[in-house]
C-alpha cells in the first residue's frame, strides 16, 4: 500500500462532480483532468505501483442490469487496485426477477453501506434515476443507447497516448450510430477536445439530426479513409436491432467493414479502435484486428486506469464534502 | 322550487355567442336565463370579477375502475374533475375488464351516481377487449349509455375494422374516437423522434406515424359518412390533414391537450417520467401548428387526457413507465397560460373548446347556458394566483409534469344539476 502522496492530490482538487453520468455534462477541462489522472495511474503501474490504498475503507457496488464482461471486469479490477471493497450485483437471478423495482434494489444495496454505485442498464436515464434516489455517487457504465462515458474516455485516452493531443485530428465513428451509446459519448468527448468527428454508417443507422451534435455524416466509408486519423469501429448491436436496418451481414461487411484492402487505402499511421466485443469478419477482419494499426488491446489496458481515475476523482470529491460537512 | 342567482359575473356562453355581465338565474336543476325578474331568491352567489361559464366538459379521461383502483376510482376521478371545473366527463373503456358490453357501461354510470360528484358519460370499446379484431356490441353499448366508441390508446390498426366501425356507428349517430398512430412506427418508442431523441438515445416516435393514421381515418370517415373524432392531436402534419378534410366537408372533430401546448420534447433531458405521454411531447414547430389549429377552428376541443398512475408505476426506468399524466385539475390554468395570456384565444374561444365543442363531439345536451338547459355551471376566478402542488389534488395519483408551476385562474364554484359545490370545500 502506498501513501496518497504518491498520487499528487493537486489534480483531484479541480474535480467538483458528485456523479459521472455522461460526457455531455463535462467540460473539456474536466475530461482532461480524468485523462491526466489516468495517465498518472498508468505511470505508477509502470513503476510497479499496481496496488494503491486510495480507496481503502470504501465500498463500490457494481450493479449490472445488462450483460457485460469487459466493462464489469474492468471496473471490478479498478476498484480492487484502489483497495475499495466491492460488491457485485447482476440482474440475473436477483430479486428483480421477483418483482422488486430497480430503484428498490439499488436502495437495498446502498443500505449495506455503499459509497459509490457503478451502474449498467438498458434504459437511457437509469443512472440519472438512481442519482435522484441515492446518496451514493453514481457512475454510468452504459445506459441503453444514451451514454457510456468511461468507454469514450478510454478511447480518447488511447488516441491521446498515441498522438499527444486530440486537437485537429479527424476521428471516424463507423457503424451503428443509432444504437450506440459509445458513439454518443465519443462525440461529446472528441468534439470538446477539438477533434473533427465523422460518423459513418448505413443511412438507416444514422440517427436524425445527429449533425447538430457537431459531427459530419458520411454513408461512404471508402470516401473518408484518406482524411481520417483514427477509425473507431462500432459493434453491430444485433441485440438492439429488432427490425431490418440493412439487408445482410455480408452486405454490411462489404460496405462498412474494415479489411486489409481498406487499410491500404487509409493513412499510413491510421489508428484502428474498436470498443468490443468485436464481431470478427463483420466490423473488421482478423488481419486488421490483430494488425499493426490496431490499438484494440491498448484500449482494454487503458480502460483499467481510466476507470481508476473516475473512481478516484469521485471519491476525492466525497471526501472533501464530508470533511467540510457539506450536504449530500 | 329553489331559485339560485349568480350575481354580477361575466357570463360567457359561446353556444349563444353571449359574453356579458349579468345575473344568471337557476331554478332547481335548470337554467332560467340572464337578468330575468325573480320573485324569491333561495341562494345567491356573488360572482363579481369572475367568469360564469357552462360547466366544462372533458372528452377524454381514464378513471381506471374497474381493474386499476390503485391509480384512480370513479369517486376520486370525478372529484378531480369537479376540482378542475368539469361537470361532465367522458371516460375511456380501457378498464379491466374493458367497457365492451352493456353491463360494463352501466357499471360506470352506477359508480358515478354513487360518487355524486359530476356526470360521467361512458365511451364504449370499438372492438371486443380493445383487441382490434371484432366489433364490440355497439348497439347494446348505446343502450347502456355509451356516447361514443373508441379503443382508447390503441388505434384500430385494421383498416377494414375501422371502416365497419365508422359505418356501423353511423346508424346510432355516435362518433368513433380514434387515437391515430401507425402501431409499427411507434412500437417501443418513448419520445418524439427528433434531435432530442438522438441526443438522449431514447427511441423516437415519428410525427408522421400520427399523420399517416389520421389521414387513413379521415379517408375512411369520408367514404363511410361516419363521425370521426381524432384524439390528442400533436403534429403539424395531422393538423394539415384535418384542416383539408374539414374543407371537404368530412364529418370530423379533433382535440388537443394542454400539455402538448405547454411542454416540448427538449424537457425529456431531465428523464422525468411525468414527461412521458402518448402521443409524445413534440417540438416547438408542432406546438405552433396546434395553436394555429385552435385559432382557425381545425381543433374543436381541449381535453385533459387524464391518465392517473400510482407512484410505484411512474417512479421507474423510463422505458418501463406507462405513458400519461393526470390533467383534470390543471387544464384551466395551463390553458390560460398557453392560450389566453399570449393572446392566442379569447376567453369565449377557450370556453367553446371546453364546453360547446366537447358537447357536440359527444352529442350530449350540455355545454350551454341556454334557458331550459341542465344547470351545469362553472364559475372561474380568472386572476387567482396559485402554485400547482399535487399534494392538493383530489385525484388519487400525483403524476403531473406541472409541479411547482405558478399559474393564474381556477374554478371557485361548480354547479352540477343545480347543486352548488364550492371547490375549496371538495
Amino acid at each position: 500500500m502506498n501513501a496518497a502522496s504518491e498520487l499528487g492530490n493537486s489534480l483531484s482538487d479541480d474535480w467538483s462532480k458528485k456523479h459521472l453520468l455522461g460526457l455531455e455534462e463535462l467540460s473539456a477541462d474536466e475530461i482532461t483532468l480524468i485523462l491526466d489522472q489516468a495517465a498518472e495511474f498508468k505511470r505508477l503501474a509502470a513503476s510497479g505501483e499496481t496496488k494503491l490504498g486510495a480507496l481503502a475503507g470504501t465500498v463500490v457496488a457494481n450493479l449490472f442490469f445488462e450483460p457485460s464482461t469487459r466493462t464489469r471486469t474492468s471496473f471490478a479490477l479498478a476498484s480492487k487496485r484502489l483497495s475499495a471493497d466491492t460488491v457485485d450485483f447482476s440482474s440475473a437471478g436477483s430479486s428483480l426477477s421477483k418483482g422488486e423495482t430497480f430503484v428498490d434494489t439499488a436502495r437495498n444495496i446502498e443500505a449495506m453501506g455503499v459509497d459509490l454505485v457503478v451502474v449498467r442498464h438498458s434504459t437511457p436515464g437509469a443512472p440519472h434515476l438512481l442519482a435522484k434516489h441515492l446518496n451514493a455517487s453514481v457512475l454510468n457504465a452504459g445506459d441503453g443507447t444514451h451514454e457510456h462515458p468511461t468507454q469514450a474516455l478510454l478511447d480518447i485516452f488511447t488516441i491521446r497516448e498515441q498522438r499527444g493531443s486530440l486537437k485537429g485530428l479527424t476521428v471516424a465513428l463507423v457503424g451503428d450510430i443509432l444504437h450506440s451509446r459509445v458513439a454518443r459519448s465519443n462525440i461529446w468527448g472528441l468534439t470538446k477536445l477539438g477533434a473533427r468527428v465523422i460518423v459513418c454508417g448505413p443511412s438507416t443507422l444514422i440517427p436524425p439530426h445527429v449533425e447538430k451534435l457537431g459531427v459530419e455524416v458520411s454513408n461512404n466509408f471508402d470516401e473518408i479513409l484518406a482524411e481520417t486519423d483514427c477509425i473507431n469501429l462500432l459493434r453491430i448491436q444485433f441485440e438492439r436491432q429488432r427490425s431490418a436496418f440493412f439487408p445482410s451481414i455480408r452486405e454490411y461487411a462489404h460496405l462498412f467493414g474494415m479489411n486489409g484492402d481498406r487499410i491500404k487505402r487509409s493513412r499510413k499511421d491510421v489508428l484502428i479502435l474498436a470498443p468490443g466485443p468485436i464481431n470478427r469478419g463483420v466490423e473488421l477482419t482478423p488481419d486488421v484486428a490483430d494488425g499493426s494499426h490496431s490499438v484494440i488491446l491498448d484500449q482494454v489496458t487503458n480502460g483499467l486506469v481510466v476507470r481508476m481515475a473516475c473512481l478516484y476523482l469521485l471519491f476525492q470529491r466525497r471526501k472533501q464534502e464530508s470533511a467540510v460537512g457539506a450536504p449530500q | 322550487m329553489s331559485t339560485l342567482v349568480i350575481r354580477g359575473g361575466r357570463i360567457i356562453d359561446p353556444a349563444q355567442a353571449i359574453d356579458e355581465t349579468g345575473d344568471l338565474i337557476v331554478r332547481d336543476d335548470r337554467i332560467v336565463g340572464i337578468d330575468q325578474p325573480v320573485n324569491s331568491v333561495d341562494q345567491e352567489i356573488d360572482a363579481t370579477g369572475q367568469i360564469v361559464s357552462p360547466g366544462l366538459i372533458d372528452t377524454h379521461v381514464s378513471f381506471r375502475e374497474p381493474g386499476f383502483e390503485e391509480d384512480e376510482t370513479t369517486e376520486t376521478g370525478t372529484a378531480a374533475a369537479l376540482a378542475g371545473g368539469f361537470t361532465s366527463v367522458a371516460c375511456m373503456p380501457d378498464t379491466f375488464p374493458t367497457v365492451d358490453n352493456r353491463g360494463a357501461a352501466e357499471f360506470i354510470t352506477l359508480q358515478a351516481d354513487r360518487a355524486g360528484h359530476c356526470h360521467v358519460f361512458p365511451l364504449g370499446a370499438v372492438t371486443r377487449n380493445l383487441d382490434g379484431e371484432e366489433l364490440a356490441e355497439i348497439g347494446q353499448l348505446v343502450e347502456g349509455g355509451a356516447v361514443g366508441f373508441t379503443d382508447a390508446k390503441r388505434p384500430v390498426a385494421n383498416a377494414e375494422i375501422m371502416w365497419r366501425a365508422l359505418e356501423y356507428t353511423r346508424m346510432f349517430d355516435r362518433p368513433v374516437l380514434s387515437h391515430p398512430q401507425v402501431p409499427e412506427l411507434v412500437a417501443r418508442g418513448v419520445m418524439h423522434e427528433g434531435f432530442y431523441s438522438t441526443l438522449l438515445g431514447l427511441k423516437g416516435i415519428p410525427a408522421i406515424a400520427e399523420r399517416i393514421m389520421a389521414s387513413r381515418d379521415l379517408a375512411l370517415a369520408e367514404r363511410t359518412g361516419g363521425r370521426l373524432h381524432l384524439m390528442c392531436i400533436s403534429t403539424e402534419g395531422s393538423i394539415d390533414e384535418i384542416r383539408r378534410a374539414k374543407d371537404r366537408g368530412v364529418s370530423v372533430t379533433a382535440e388537443v391537450t394542454p400539455h402538448h401546448l405547454a411542454l416540448t420534447d427538449d424537457l425529456l433531458q431531465s428523464f422525468d417520467s411525468n414527461l412521458k405521454v402518448d402521443p409524445p411531447l413534440r417540438s416547438a414547430d408542432h406546438v405552433a401548428a396546434l395553436i394555429e389549429g385552435l385559432k382557425d377552428g381545425t381543433i374543436d376541443v381541449i381535453c385533459s387526457d387524464h391518465q392517473p398512475y400510482a407512484n410505484e408505476k411512474k417512479d421507474r426506468e423510463l422505458d418501463l413507465v406507462p405513458f400519461g399524466i393526470v390533467g383534470l385539475e390543471t387544464v384551466l390554468p395551463i390553458c390560460i397560460k398557453t392560450l389566453i395570456e399570449p393572446g392566442h384565444l379569447s376567453w369565449s374561444e377557450l370556453i367553446a373548446k371546453l364546453t360547446s365543442g366537447p358537447a357536440a363531439v359527444l352529442g350530449i345536451d350540455r355545454g350551454t347556458l341556454v334557458p331550459g338547459s341542465v344547470a351545469d355551471i362553472t364559475i372561474i376566478d380568472p386572476t387567482a394566483e396559485w402554485t400547482i402542488n399535487p399534494d392538493g389534488f383530489r385525484s388519487k395519483s400525483r403524476n403531473s409534469p406541472f409541479v411547482g408551476w405558478n399559474v393564474r385562474g381556477r374554478p371557485t364554484t361548480v354547479i352540477v344539476d343545480g347543486q352548488v359545490r364550492t371547490v375549496a370545500d371538495l
